[in-house]
C-alpha cells in the first residue's frame, strides 16, 4: 500500500527566523496519479508547504520539523545533494510568474536541456532532441523555433508552457504547481490548466496544487486541501467539499467566491483579517473570525474530526459521529 | 541589433564634437592671449603672424573652432611650447604607455573585484561578506597617490624588490625587465576598480540570488557550480559595463599615479604641460584621452547590449 | 577618485524615495543613525578634526610657515614636535592641522556649489521636462564624456595653479553629476500619483515643487551630494599633489604630500602623514554617507 505513497507529511512544521510560524502541523498522504489542491488566502502557509516539499525555502532562513517523506525518502534529514537528486527526476515545480521564474538571459531550450544532462547520462544532442519533444508535449507552436528563444520573447501563456515543460524535463513522478495561472490572462488560465490535466494523466503523476482560486480547485482537483494559518482547517473529496463545506472558514471561502451553487445567493464576505503568523492564538486561528466561535475554540486546538470516511475538519462543531453528519446534511 | 548599432555610433558623433568644442575651449579660458597660450613668449614676429592666420585667431570663435577641428582632425595638434615638437608624435608613445597601464590595472582590479565581490554577494552577512565590503570601501577612499608612495617606501625603498621609477629602459617589452617597473603603479591605480568592481558585483550577485529564477533553477537540482554559471551570466553585463568605463576613467585619470612613478604615459606628460603652462600639450591630451572615453563608452553600450538578451533588439 | 562612475550610472537614489516624508520619518531616520556605532564613530573623527581646524590658532601649535634650517625633518615622536618637522623644519602637527583647514575648504566648496546649482537646475529641468530638460541634459552628458580627473585637471590646468581655479575646476566636475541624479529623482517623484494629483487640481508649479517635489528629492540629492565629498577630498589634494590647487608655502595635505615625497627615503612614517589625513577624512565621510543611506532607505 505505502509502495505507490508519493507523499507523507506527518505534523510537519515549517518556522523562519524572523519568527514567522508558516506551516504548523500539517498532515497529509498523496498517492500516485492523484491530484491534491491546496486552497487558501494569501499568508496562508500553501506556497511555503509546497517548497518545504521540495526543501526550497531560503535554507539559511528555515527551520523545518515533523516528519516528511517524499517517496520514502526523509526530506527533513535529507543532505542537500540528496535533495538535488530528488529535484527533477522525482519532484519539480512550476512557478507562479513565469517571467521571473525563468532565467532571463539562457534560452528556453538552454534551461530544459541542464536540467536533463544534470540527472541524465545522455548526450547534449540526446537532450536537445527531448527538448524539442517536451516544447511539443506542453503544445507550444513552432517549437524548434522556440527552443533558440529567450523567456522575454514569448507570451505570458507561452512562457508558463515552456516552465511546465521544464519541470516536466526529467519526466517527475510528482508535479507542484504554485499557483500557475494567477500571472495569466483569464482565457489562457484554463488553457494552462486543461493542459497540465492531460499531461499529469498522460504522464500519470501525482500533482498538489496551491491556488486561492476556488473555480481553478475545482476544475484540477481530486481533492482539495483549505489551509488557513498554517494548517490544514479542512480536507476532503473535490465534489463533496464544495457541496457542503464543514468548517466555518471554508464555509465562508465558498460564501465569498462565485460558483454555481451560489447562484441566487447573496455572496458573504468573511469580517476581519487573517492572524499574525508570528504571535498564532493558542485555540483554532479562525475563531476571532467565526461567527460561530465559543469559549471552548480557544481554549485548545481543536482535532481533526472525521464525520465520514475521507473527509476531515478541525473544528469543534464538526460532529465527527457518522450519524449525526447524516442528520445535519438532511437537515 | 544592427540598426541599434547605427543608432548609437550616430549619437555619439555630436558628443565628440561637444567634447572637441570643450578642449578648443581650454586654451580660451586660459589668462590672457590665445596666441601666448601656443607660442612660446619668444616667437618671431613672422611665426605669431603665420599662426594667427593659420588658426583665423583674428575671426570670430566659430571659424575659429572650425579651423581649429580641420587640424585636429588630421592629427595636427600643433607644436609644444616647451620642446617645439608635434604634439601628436609625443602623444602615440605616452599613450601607449598609459593604455598598458590602465589595462594592466583595470584588469587586476577586475579580477580582485568579481572575486571579492562574488564572494560577499554568495556569503552576504557573512565574515567574508564583511571584509570584502571594507576592502571596497577602503578602495574608493584611499588617495591613490598617496598609496603608491607607501608601496614605494615598502617594497622599494626597505625590501629593495621593485623599482619606483620609469617604465624601464627604451622601448616597452613584456619581459620582466619591463614588466617589474609596472607591478607597483598598476597595483596602484588598481584599487579603485577593485573596489567599485567589488561593490557592484556583490549587489548584483545579492539581487541575482533573490530572483524567482534562482529558486527554479534549485528546484530542478542543479549543483553549486551550475548555479554559478547561472549567476556569472546574469551579472556579466553590468560587471563588464563597470570594468569598461573604468578603463576610460584610469586612463584619463592616472595623471597622479604617473607623476608618483614618474611613468611615461599620458599623465606625465598632462603634468608637465602643466608645470610648463604648455597649453597646446595640455588641450591635445585631454582631447585624445576624451575622445578614447567617449568611444570606450560607446564600446561597453554594445557589448553590454550584445551581451544581454533582453536589451537586444531588431 | 574615479567611484564617479558608478556612483552616477548606478543611481541608486531614486528608488528610495518613493514615500511622502514627514517630520517623523526624519526623527526615524535619526534614531537610526545614532544606534549606527560605525557611522556615529566616523562622525566623532570628522567632528573631532572639523573642531581642532577651527579652533587652531587657540590650540598653541606652532607658526605653520615659519621654519628652521636646523630642526629639518626630525623623525615622529621628537620631544617638543611630536609628529616631527617637514623639510624646511615646520611643526607637522601644525601643518596638519592648518593643511586640513585648506584640503577641507577645497573638498567641499565644490560640492556644496555643485549642490545647490546642479540641485535646481537638475530639479528645473525634471519638473519642466520638454526642451528645458532636453537642453541641460545635452549640456550635461557632454561634461559627462570625459573621465573626471581629467576634465578637472584640463580646466585647472588651463585656468593655471591657484586654490579659485581648482574650486572651479572641479565645481564643473561635480555639477554635471549633481544635474543628472537631481533630474532622475525629479522625474521620478513628478510621475507618482500624488504629484500627478495635485498637478491636476491646478496647483501652481512653485506650490508643487515646494509642498510636493523638494521634501521627497532633497534628502536622496544631499545623500548623493554626500559620497561626493569624499572624492572631491581626494581630488582637491590630487590637484595640489601635481602643482595645481594650493600654492606654496600655504600648508594643505596633497602639497604636503608632494613636498614630502624626497623624504621617503629619510623619514617614511612622516612622508606618509598627510596622505593618512586625506584617507581618514575620505573614509570616514565615505562611511558616514553610507550609514546616512541605510539610515534613509525606507526598506531597511
Amino acid at each position: 500500500m505505502r509502495d505507490d505513497l508519493l507523499v507523507l507529511a506527518r505534523d510537519l512544521r515549517v518556522k523562519f527566523t524572523t519568527g514567522v510560524n508558516a506551516v504548523n502541523g500539517v498532515d497529509f498522504d498523496l498517492r500516485q496519479r492523484e491530484v491534491l489542491c491546496i486552497l487558501g488566502e494569501s499568508g496562508s502557509g500553501k506556497s511555503v508547504t509546497l517548497r518545504a516539499l521540495m526543501r526550497l525555502n531560503p535554507p539559511t532562513k528555515t527551520i523545518m520539523s515533523g516528519t516528511l517523506e517524499l517517496g520514502g525518502r526523509d526530506v527533513v534529514q535529507a543532505s542537500e545533494n540528496e535533495m538535488s537528486d530528488l529535484r527533477g527526476p522525482f519532484v519539480s515545480m512550476i512557478f507562479q510568474e513565469p517571467m521571473t521564474a525563468l532565467d532571463p538571459v539562457f534560452t528556453i531550450g538552454r534551461q530544459i536541456t541542464e536540467t536533463i544532462l544534470r540527472h541524465e547520462n545522455i548526450s547534449r544532442r540526446k537532450a536537445r532532441r527531448r527538448a524539442l519533444e517536451l516544447l511539443e508535449l506542453v503544445q507550444i507552436p513552432s517549437a524548434k523555433r522556440r527552443l533558440d528563444a529567450y523567456p522575454h520573447e514569448l507570451s505570458g501563456g507561452l512562457r508558463q508552457r515552456a516552465m511546465i515543460a521544464i519541470a516536466l524535463s526529467c519526466r517527475p513522478k510528482l508535479l507542484l504547481a504554485d499557483e500557475p495561472t494567477t500571472a495569466l490572462d483569464a482565457s489562457v488560465q484554463i488553457q494552462i490548466l486543461l493542459l497540465l490535466r492531460e499531461i499529469q494523466q498522460e504522464l500519470g503523476m501525482g500533482m498538489i496544487f496551491v491556488t486561492h482560486d476556488l473555480g481553478v480547485a475545482g476544475e484540477v482537483a481530486d481533492r482539495i486541501a483549505v489551509m488557513y494559518a498554517g494548517r490544514f482547517i479542512e480536507e476532503g473529496p473535490v465534489a463533496d467539499l464544495m457541496r457542503q463545506p464543514l468548517h466555518p472558514y471554508a464555509k465562508g471561502l465558498l460564501g465569498a467566491t462565485v460558483h454555481e451553487g451560489s447562484r441566487g445567493k447573496r455572496l458573504t464576505t468573511i469580517p476581519g483579517a487573517p492572524p499574525d503568523l508570528r504571535d498564532l492564538p493558542g485555540g483554532c486561528a479562525f475563531a476571532p473570525r467565526c461567527t460561530e466561535a465559543e469559549g471552548a475554540c480557544l481554549a485548545h486546538l481543536p482535532e481533526l474530526r472525521t464525520p465520514v470516511p475521507d473527509r476531515a475538519a478541525r473544528c469543534i462543531h464538526v460532529d465527527d459521529r457518522p450519524a449525526a453528519f447524516g442528520e445535519r446534511l438532511a437537515s | 541589433m544592427l540598426l541599434y548599432t547605427l543608432r548609437r555610433i550616430l549619437y555619439a558623433v555630436p558628443i565628440a564634437l561637444a567634447v572637441s568644442l570643450v578642449c578648443f575651449m581650454l586654451v580660451h579660458i586660459a589668462p590672457g592671449d590665445p596666441i601666448d597660450a601656443i607660442l612660446p613668449p619668444d616667437a618671431s614676429a613672422e611665426t605669431v603672424a603665420l599662426v594667427r592666420k593659420d588658426y583665423g585667431l583674428d575671426k570670430p570663435l566659430p571659424v575659429q573652432f572650425g579651423l581649429w577641428l580641420a587640424h585636429v582632425v588630421q592629427g595636427d595638434f600643433g607644436r609644444s611650447i616647451a620642446n617645439r615638437r608635434l604634439v601628436a608624435d609625443e602623444l602615440v608613445s605616452a599613450a601607449s604607455k598609459t593604455f598598458i597601464l590602465a589595462t594592466t590595472a583595470a584588469s587586476l582590479g577586475f579580477v580582485i573585484g568579481c572575486i571579492l565581490g562574488g564572494l560577499a554577494g554568495a556569503f552576504r552577512g557573512t565574515l567574508i561578506d564583511r571584509a570584502a565590503v571594507s576592502f571596497a570601501v577602503g578602495g574608493v577612499s584611499v588617495p591613490h597617490y598617496w598609496l603608491g608612495m607607501v608601496l614605494v617606501i615598502i617594497f622599494s625603498v626597505t625590501l629593495g624588490w621593485l623599482p619606483s621609477m620609469s617604465a624601464g629602459p627604451g622601448d616597452w617589452a613584456w619581459d620582466w625587465l619591463h614588466i617589474r617597473h609596472l607591478i607597483l603603479p598598476a597595483i596602484t591605480l588598481s584599487v579603485i576598480p577593485a573596489g567599485l568592481v567589488t561593490r557592484t558585483v556583490r549587489g548584483v550577485v545579492v539581487e541575482i540570488l533573490s530572483q524567482d529564477f534562482m529558486t527554479t533553477l534549485r528546484g530542478k537540482g542543479l549543483r553549486r557550480l551550475m548555479l554559478t554559471v547561472h549567476v556569472m551570466k546574469n551579472a556579466a553585463p553590468t560587471a563588464l559595463a563597470v570594468m569598461g568605463l573604468q578603463l576610460g576613467y584610469l586612463m584619463g585619470g592616472s595623471i597622479l599615479v604617473e607623476t608618483v612613478f614618474a611613468w611615461p604615459g599620458t599623465g606625465m606628460m598632462l603634468n608637465q604641460a602643466i608645470f610648463q603652462r604648455d597649453i597646446p600639450v595640455l588641450q591635445g591630451t585631454t582631447l585624445v584621452l576624451a575622445m578614447i572615453f567617449v568611444a570606450l563608452n560607446l564600446l561597453v553600450d554594445l557589448i553590454q547590449t550584445a551581451l544581454d538578451p533582453r536589451m537586444r533588439r531588431t | 577618485m574615479t567611484e564617479i562612475a558608478t556612483v552616477s550610472s548606478g543611481l541608486v537614489a531614486p528608488r528610495r524615495i518613493l514615500k511622502p516624508r514627514r517630520a517623523s520619518y526624519w526623527r526615524a531616520v535619526g534614531r537610526r543613525l545614532l544606534r549606527d556605532r560605525v557611522t556615529m564613530v566616523c562622525l566623532g573623527i570628522l567632528a573631532v578634526m572639523a573642531l581642532a581646524m577651527i579652533f587652531a590658532p587657540l590650540l598653541g601649535l606652532y607658526d605653520p610657515l615659519q621654519g628652521s634650517m636646523i630642526r629639518r625633518l626630525k623623525p615622529v615622536g621628537t620631544p617638543g614636535h611630536i609628529l616631527g618637522t617637514d623639510e624646511l623644519g615646520r611643526d607637522m602637527l601644525t601643518r596638519l592641522i592648518y593643511g586640513g583647514r585648506l584640503s577641507w575648504f577645497v573638498g567641499i566648496t565644490p560640492v556644496a556649489i555643485a549642490f545647490v546649482v546642479g540641485g535646481a537646475l537638475g530639479i528645473t529641468a525634471g519638473y519642466a521636462g520638454g526642451r528645458i530638460n532636453m537642453a541641460i541634459m545635452r549640456i550635461t552628458d557632454v561634461f559627462y564624456a570625459f573621465p573626471s580627473v581629467l576634465l578637472a585637471v584640463a580646466i585647472s590646468g588651463a585656468l593655471g595653479p591657484g586654490i579659485g581655479n581648482a574650486i572651479i575646476a572641479m565645481t564643473m566636475v561635480f555639477i554635471p553629476m549633481m544635474i543628472r541624479i537631481s533630474e532622475s529623482v525629479t522625474t521620478s517623484t513628478r510621475n507618482l500619483d500624488y504629484v500627478e494629483a495635485a498637478r491636476s487640481t491646478g496647483a501652481s508649479a512653485l506650490t508643487v515643487v515646494r509642498v510636493h517635489v523638494l521634501p521627497n528629492v532633497l534628502g536622496s540629492i544631499f545623500v548623493y551630494a554626500t559620497t561626493l565629498v569624499s572624492v572631491s577630498m581626494i581630488l582637491a589634494s590630487g590637484l595640489s599633489f601635481i602643482g595645481l590647487g594650493v600654492k606654496p608655502p600655504e600648508p594643505e595635505w596633497g602639497l604636503m604630500l608632494n613636498t614630502l615625497r624626497t623624504a621617503i627615503y629619510t623619514q617614511p612614517l612622516l612622508a606618509t602623514l598627510p596622505g593618512l589625513g586625506i584617507f581618514v577624512t575620505s573614509l570616514c565621510f565615505n562611511m558616514a554617507s553610507d550609514g546616512l543611506r541605510a539610515a534613509m532607505d525606507v526598506r531597511a
